[in-house]
């Protein structure tokens, strides 16, 4: 047992646990530094979300997966798994909307508090929120009344400032209609262990490994190879033409030729 | 005897939480039964028997349901000693909010549901702070920001309690609970409630049903907040 802290997480290590059906899963141990982007690939269902899970809640084999967190090669010590001041890990679920009716402000204020950080954080928060994100929000607005986009871009944000965690894991950033390259980056920071749920090619190859889920287990874990990264710049170009060409519409612009 | 009172909103998952939970108990080598109380109807009791353990129903119609499971714990915990079991679980029905059908001597459980929003805690009263264990549940519905708010009230109305996130579709936290099930007290004879049952008693409560308000009689309170006693 350690009582771990924040600037001491050199790794993390997943032991594999079982399948849906119950069958060992063929990979029996993944570690992943720090400063290390792992992406987690797989069709939808396959139990993406639920590795994830297990790693937001350092699994000690008491998930429905089996599974084992390690830190550092050692079991966590078990208060950092529960209290908000002491947790590790940081997470951007698939959810995109908030049910707490309460003003952008006094979320924000109440999350810094639950967290044990200062208050004047809140501001910063909703200035970077609303460079992800189209129609800027204000901190009188109602959470529940935000948009999808303004959500996650908030909840990106949030992460970002007030839950800043040495493990940041990331379900499928693309799906919120937001700027996903900008916001893998301000999550990312620097010397943190990132997990990403992805669908995106861009963002699966901008990982250095992914692991391959299929059927509730890891299957595979493939490594970033450089044929991949050369492919990876190329459709980073087309992605970053096809979002300045949705800016573009979005503005009400006309969209010119073809460059 | 292990005493286990869970009680919580409805809908919050009770009945879900307690099914992983028993499964748990059960890998632990404890014998626990169940005696769900509920208002008018309930067939959680087909639920819980697919898991082969003793299983009770409790309607409690015309009383409080809160009162009937107070008023039949003794009842509850022989028949559980007669059933072969060394953990009582109880389920209650609890509505109005006003009591918390905790004795001292159990292990106190109340379930909420994260998705009724941050400001529920402030509404639960009793139920939720005299409890030595909040679940919370439905959290996979709402962002880690979101539950950690959540928390955060909570431990504002009861700072000294153990919080479990748990989901009753995955059976997350049900092993935490069990383990703390496991280390919970053992029930007494002279069993005291946490919490003093409403003071109010009224003719309503006895079943006058004409509304205006000469009628009526007992411990009343005012819509301005002002309560007297009026009769004999």
């Amino acid at each position: 047992m350690i009582g771990v802290n924040m600037s001491e997480i050199m790794n993390l290590t997943i032991m594999g646990g079982v399948n849906k059906e119950g069958a060992d899963e063929p990979i029996r141990s993944v570690e992943i530094s720090s400063g290390e982007i792992v992406g987690i690939v797989g069709p939808t269902g396959s139990g993406k979300s639920t590795l994830i899970d297990d790693i937001e809640q350092l699994a000690q084999g008491d998930t429905p997966t089996g599974r084992t967190i390690l830190v550092n090669g050692e079991k966590p010590d078990a208060n950092i798994r529960v209290d908000p001041r002491k947790k590790l890990v940081a997470q951007l679920s698939q959810n995109m909307h908030f049910l707490a009716d309460m003003t952008v402000e006094e979320f924000l204020q109440m999350h810094a508090r639950s967290r044990g950080k200062d208050a004047s954080l809140v501001s910063r928060v909703i200035e970077l929120t609303n460079t992800l994100t189209g129609e800027p929000i204000a901190p009188y607005h109602h959470l529940t009344a935000l948009s999808g986009g303004q959500s996650r871009s908030l909840m990106t944000a949030d992460i970002a400032v007030i839950s800043d965690s040495p493990v940041v894991l990331i379900d499928e950033v693309e799906n919120a209609g937001i700027k996903k390259q900008e916001a893998l980056q301000l999550l990312a920071g620097e010397g943190k262990i990132v997990v990403v749920v992805t669908h995106d090619p861009v963002l699966a190859l901008m990982s250095s490994r992914r692991i391959v889920i299929r059927n509730g287990g890891m299957v595979d874990i493939i490594s970033t190879s450089q044929e991949e990264q050369d492919v990876c710049c190329k459709i980073s170009e087309v992605d970053n033409w096809l979002m300045s060409l949705r800016e573009t519409i979005r503005r009400g612009d006309i969209v010119g030729e073809v460059a | 005897m292990k005493l286990v009172v869970l009680a919580g909103t409805p809908g919050s998952g009770k009945t879900s939480v307690l099914l992983h939970t028993i499964k748990a108990l059960m890998r632990n080598e404890k014998r626990p039964a169940v005696v769900k109380v509920d208002c008018l109807w309930t067939d959680d009791d087909q639920r819980f028997k697919r898991l082969d353990i003793p299983v009770h129903v409790g309607l409690a119609k015309d009383m409080c349901p809160d009162h009937f499971t107070i008023y039949n714990t003794e009842e509850m915990l022989r028949w559980a000693e007669v059933e072969g079991a060394d953990v009582l679980l109880s389920e209650t029905a609890g509505l109005c909010l006003r009591c918390a059908p905790y004795p001292d001597e159990c292990l106190a459980v109340c379930v909420i549901d994260v998705t009724t929003g941050p400001n529920t805690p402030l509404k639960v009263g009793p139920l939720l702070t005299t409890a030595d264990i909040v679940v919370m549940t439905k959290g996979d519905l709402v962002s880690q920001a979101e539950r950690e708010v959540f928390r955060e009230r909570v431990l504002e109305v009861n700072p000294g309690c153990n919080i479990v996130e748990a989901n009753g579709l995955t059976g997350k936290g049900a092993f935490e609970l069990a383990e703390m099930i496991g280390s919970g007290p053992d029930a007494g004879d002279n069993m005291l409630l946490r919490y003093n049952p409403p003071l109010a008693i009224c003719s309503l409560c006895t079943g006058e049903n004409r509304v205006a308000r000469k009628h009526h009689m007992g411990v009343l309170r005012n819509l301005d907040g002002f309560m007297e006693y009026k009769g004999e």
